[in-house]
């Protein structure tokens, strides 16, 4: 307020000459400082969501007139075999990728102690998540090459060999471990954090009263760390369903397109070699995004939930 | 402190341990040192069968220099930084306005918008791929920096947001009310307050959001084409299909790739590690 407080309280509040601006400050500064973000938001990510769902009903190549065909492209996918291989591959990449949790938790537990040069071990560790997928992937995919990699050097100490991302049953699952390293590498960091944070009174009590191992990390530990794990599960959850630039670098698909996933798969129907199918490939991505709903649902309520308890 | 301290323990305990962290360490980096270990041969060991044997010379700087000097590299890495810097700028830019206008204050729908900037973040961004292009070419901003610049900015907004906000909210709020009462503007208390205070928050963000740009992949091959304008994530499979099956070349065009987000974080790890952990975790 601009006026000085008398010292007499006026029961006539003076009218009100500020601008209107001035006036309605407090209400409307916050939809100004919203309003580039928003816009750039709206534009760019909650549109195309409903553009998606909508181009999904037409068969369109991109460039000429799209055709409304309905659920055409949806019935489509149910008989499509490289739909089914990619969903099936996306539930591995799912489960499998959790992992990344526990070990995360593993490393982290190894890695919380202090001796000298700690610190730096806890940055070499964590390194590999800095780097891009890209670069990961082709160094995986050399150290799996047949007779070369290093992979088949060591195995070869002990008489056999392995062509990881030429067999068709394995390929995946190669590719699910180069994964797995940086997103570990994650998870580790995050339990790094939340260990530092855990109350070292509960561990002296709980100490006192004889827990200790596994019975001390179970009881104890981890659920003092849950926000840490519950990043963890929303990071690698999300890392799961993007997974795209390892399976593009390192397989492109193959063998026989067993390694696709639904991202990828989306990708090669809308822009690659098959043509240009947007409404399938979009049809594709919006699968993918009720997929991903379920476990977007899960986490805005969780966060919703935290949001009520914080509230002052 | 669990697990239990190992100055606590056995001298034998103590130096298992101290024996056994390098151990794990280089088998954790395994396939990285084999390609640090490729990128410093000759040529002439990979035609010769000699992948893992002594290297028959030492190659560092040929090889390196090649890859600087002899290919479109340079321009890759150019791109990466042209599109990488103004993105940085730009979300921080945005975020730290709907952080400050979503963690300040109480409004009709700050709740939804906020939920709506996370539940953004989490989409797969293969949904947003057919009409983002479509856009983009509309635009006419196909096969230019700048469309990538645009579309980055508006999706890493999202969770920038979510970071601005959580942290805006950490801040002592009485600040805010005195200089309300001071009769401070309120475009004045969020640069000359709430600003200052958020360095640290702009600063994990920088860090974090320039790795995740320059890492970015997908929107490269989607929205550009050629080295013009791709950055060094997608240029490196150009590169290596130049030079198909010269391993010293491609690990040591891949180690360039990698290098400027390394370096960042070996640099301001601290904030990159509370970008990470969303300040969530303390």
């Amino acid at each position: 307020m601009t006026t000085p407080t008398p010292a007499v309280p006026d029961t006539h509040p003076p009218a009100d000459t500020r601008s209107w601006y001035k006036r309605n400050e407090i209400r409307v500064t916050p939809w100004l400082f919203l309003a580039p973000g928003l816009l750039f938001f709206a534009v760019y990510v909650v549109f195309p969501i409903f553009q998606s769902f909508n181009i999904s009903l037409y068969r369109w190549d991109g460039l000429g007139e799209a055709t409304f065909i309905g659920l055409d492209n949806y019935r489509e996918l149910a008989t499509d075999r490289a739909f089914e291989v990619s969903f099936w591959n996306n539930l591995k990449w799912l489960v499998l990728y959790l992992l990344a949790i526990p070990l995360g938790l593993a490393i982290a537990l190894f890695l919380n102690q202090t001796v000298t040069g700690i610190r730096l071990y806890k940055s070499l560790f964590f390194f590999p998540f800095v780097i891009s997928q890209v670069v990961v992937g082709l160094v995986f995919s050399w150290f799996y090459l047949p007779q070369v990699g290093l992979l088949n050097v060591v195995l070869g100490w002990f008489g056999t060999s392995i062509n990881i991302l030429g067999d068709p049953d394995l390929a995946t699952y190669g590719i699910i471990a180069a994964g797995l390293w940086p997103q570990t590498a994650y998870c580790m960091i995050l339990y790094l954090t939340g260990l530092n944070a855990v109350d070292p009174e509960q561990v002296e009590a709980a100490r006192l009263d004889g827990a200790k191992g596994w019975r001390m990390l179970w009881y104890v530990i981890i659920p003092q760390l849950k926000p840490a794990t519950f990043i963890a599960f929303v990071v690698t959850i999300i890392g799961a369903l993007r997974s795209f630039d390892l399976i593009s670098i390192m397989t492109n698909g193959g063998p026989f397109g067993s390694t696709r996933v639904l991202s990828f798969y989306m990708f090669e129907k809308a822009l690659a070699e098959f043509g240009f199918r947007m409404g399938y490939g979009a049809a594709i991505a919006v699968v993918l995004f009720l997929i991903m709903l379920v476990f977007i649902a899960y986490f805005l309520w969780s966060m919703y939930r935290d949001e009520q308890e914080a509230r002052r | 402190m669990f697990p239990r301290p190992i100055q606590t323990q056995s001298a034998a305990a103590q130096a298992t341990y101290k024996a056994a962290l390098p151990v794990v360490l280089i088998l954790w980096l395994l396939p990285l040192i084999a390609v640090m270990l490729f990128s410093v041969r000759p040529e002439a060991d990979f035609s010769s069968g000699n992948y893992w044997g002594m290297p028959s010379s030492f190659d560092l700087i040929p090889n390196y220099s090649r890859v600087f000097f002899d290919s479109d590299m340079p321009r890759y890495l150019l791109n990466s930084l042209l599109i990488t810097i103004p993105t940085v700028i730009g979300t921080v830019a945005l975020a730290s306005m709907t952080g400050f206008a979503l963690g300040v204050y109480k409004f009709k729908g700050n709740l939804l918008i906020f939920f709506m900037f996370i539940a953004g973040n989490f989409v797969p961004f293969q949904i947003l791929m057919v009409p983002v292009r479509d856009l983009t070419i509309d635009l006419n901003l196909y096969d230019t920096k700048t469309g990538l610049v645009l579309f980055h900015i508006a999706f890493q907004t999202g969770f920038c947001t979510l970071f601005m906000r959580n942290f805006i909210r950490a801040l002592p709020y009485p600040l805010i009310e005195a200089a309300r009462v001071e009769g401070v503007a309120e475009w004045r208390i969020f640069w000359f307050v709430v600003m200052p205070l958020m360095k640290p928050a702009i600063a994990a963000l920088a860090v974090l959001v320039f790795t995740f740009i320059w890492n970015d992949y997908f929107w490269a091959i989607v929205l550009t084409q050629g080295p013009d304008s791709q950055p060094v994530t997608a240029g490196i499979t150009a590169f290596n299909s130049q030079y198909r099956a010269a391993y010293h070349l491609m690990s040591a065009g891949s180690i360039v790739a990698a290098l400027p987000p390394v370096a960042m974080f070996f640099l301001m790890q601290k904030h990159f590690i509370a970008g990470l952990t969303l300040g969530a975790v303390k």
